[in-house]
């Protein structure tokens, strides 16, 4: 597939915004000091994130004026299931930091937002996984790896925030796990990539086209030029970026952070934990841009060569 | 009902009549226009409800070159439909065509990643999926002589490599070409069960 910045974007920003929200939530139910000011701030941080990636989405829309139309199928749509629970997540975050300002503390509104942030998990990666003929997305590992990825970038987040406001219950209780989701992550992205590099295509141009007589190859795709379909489903890459990005993604979405925050908990330094956000964020986007890239779309079969 | 075409791969010349058919029928017709970009460029591009590709099989000098149409199938089971966020997508209960309301489309390429033959193409002028109406506003208009009452490729085939009718009517030329030439369905690993069907080419041996 060809990525689009916007759903990168889209899925990046939103992943880290419910992992900053899943992990206050889980801090806050289970009875970790937090400041007033810090839940704020964080809530805060997460809604901007996560309302940047609403905005993102509707650069991926063709008639964004007519996006509200997107809440219709529910019933069987995930990407319309995304579309309502996107602005619901926003909306808990929101009420959220609003109660916490105003000096409330219920538990319902982390158990409501955490509730929000997993279903927004689920929905995003099946958009992806329903699609059962793209077999890189078609698997579990899909949603694991999104969800993984997203409280990883959430928590580091959280406790760079917490670092730097000297939250230091909820370094206590969350540095470790940062680590840990870091790690994590990076483990199932490596297993879903032994996989997808294992991966036998279903589809082949005999099934595609039913001719039987061997070897079959295509001569004319029935244009000169090309179309929507050699834009939309080709990333246009070569091999050696792909191998590059992979490698960005791996070493600055998950090596490198996963060492910046060791250090940090080593040493009680505030710096590392910005250092590993800010080396996080673009591997991550890597990481996204290769998770579009790799998927190989069987239609790719009727489009082999322009003429 | 479940109208369908039926492609017949023996008699197919790749004349591309079917092609520039569609294109000026449907272009002009309530589907349209069909957006053309650097018409007269180097990299000319636009939509088409169809196209005619063009295989190679076997070995040198047992080759053979097939002409092979493409269009949307209209899947008796089609993936691109439920995956719709906004309904826009459907197929119609009464004749089993898969349609797109332009009026709804948002533009957000979800159907065309849900269909595995690579049937739709988002019109870059309009910004909105279009894909094969198998001549919707044309085959039920009542206006015209019965005889024009088929999809514009059909009318336009000078060889008669496309048959068009209800697929479930045992009795209709397109269900018995397929019972009795063995007419299969593309990609049938994926159950989407496309409503058209390939006639296989049948290699006559010289004597």
């Amino acid at each position: 597939m060809n990525p689009a910045f916007s759903v990168i974007f889209l899925t990046t920003l939103s992943g880290t915004a419910q992992g900053v929200v899943v992990a206050l939530a889980l801090a806050a139910l289970s009875g970790v000091p937090m400041s007033r000011g810090y839940q704020v701030i964080a809530l805060g941080c997460a809604a901007v994130l996560a309302i940047v990636a609403l905005a993102a989405s509707f650069f991926h829309l063709g008639r964004p004026e007519r996006a509200w139309r997107a809440a219709a199928r529910w019933r069987t749509s995930w990407l319309s299931r995304e579309v309502i629970v996107l602005p619901a997540f926003i909306a808990a975050a929101v009420l959220w930091a609003w109660l916490v300002a105003r000096g409330t503390s219920a538990p319902w509104p982390p158990l409501l937002a955490l509730l929000l942030a997993v279903a927004l998990w689920v929905c995003t990666a099946m958009i992806y996984a329903c699609l059962r003929f793209i077999a890189e997305w078609a698997h579990p590992f899909t949603l694991v790896t999104f969800s993984f990825t997203g409280l990883a970038a959430g928590l580091t987040l959280a406790c760079a925030l917490a670092a730097t406001l000297a939250e230091t219950p909820l370094l206590a209780a969350a540095g470790a796990s940062a680590l840990v989701a870091t790690l994590l992550a990076g483990v199932a992205r490596v297993l879903s990539l032994r996989r997808n590099a294992a991966l036998k295509p279903r589809s082949t141009l005999r099934t595609a086209t039913g001719i039987t007589a061997t070897p079959i190859r295509q001569i004319s795709m029935g244009m000169s030029a090309g179309a929507f379909n050699t834009r939309e489903f080709f990333h246009h890459a070569t091999a050696a970026t792909v191998r590059n990005v992979k490698l960005i993604a791996l070493v600055a979405g998950f090596v490198l952070p996963a060492a910046c925050i060791a250090w940090a908990l080593a040493t009680g330094a505030i710096a590392p934990w910005w250092l590993a956000v800010l080396v996080q964020a673009p591997g991550l986007v890597a990481d996204r841009w290769l998770f579009f890239a790799q998927a190989r779309h069987p239609q790719n079969l009727y489009y082999q060569r322009v003429a | 009902m479940q109208l369908a075409l039926v492609i017949d791969l023996n008699v197919c010349v790749g004349c591309h009549a079917c092609v520039t058919s569609c294109k000026e029928w449907n272009t002009g017709g309530a589907a349209g226009p069909l957006t053309d970009q650097h018409a007269y460029a180097a990299d000319p591009t636009g939509t088409f409800f169809n196209r005619v590709q063009t295989y190679e099989a076997g070995t040198f000098p047992d080759t053979e070159t097939i002409h092979f149409p493409k269009s949307c199938l209209h899947c008796e089971d089609p993936p691109c439909v439920p995956v719709c966020p906004t309904g826009a997508s459907y197929k119609r209960k009464e004749d089993g065509i898969v349609l797109v309301d332009y009026d709804k489309c948002i533009g957000c390429k979800y159907c065309a990643w849900a269909c595995p033959y690579g049937a739709r193409e988002l019109d870059e002028g309009r910004q909105v999926m279009t894909k094969c109406t198998l001549c919707v506003d044309r085959i039920h208009d009542e206006a015209l002589a019965p005889d024009d009452r088929k999809p514009a490729c059909v009318k336009a085939c000078p060889t008669n490599a496309r048959l068009f009718g209800d697929i479930h009517d045992p009795q209709s030329d397109v269900a018995q070409a397929i019972r009795e030439r063995d007419g299969y369905p593309l990609m049938p690993e994926w159950d989407t069960k496309p409503a058209n069907h390939y006639l296989p080419r049948r290699v006559n041996k010289a004597p």
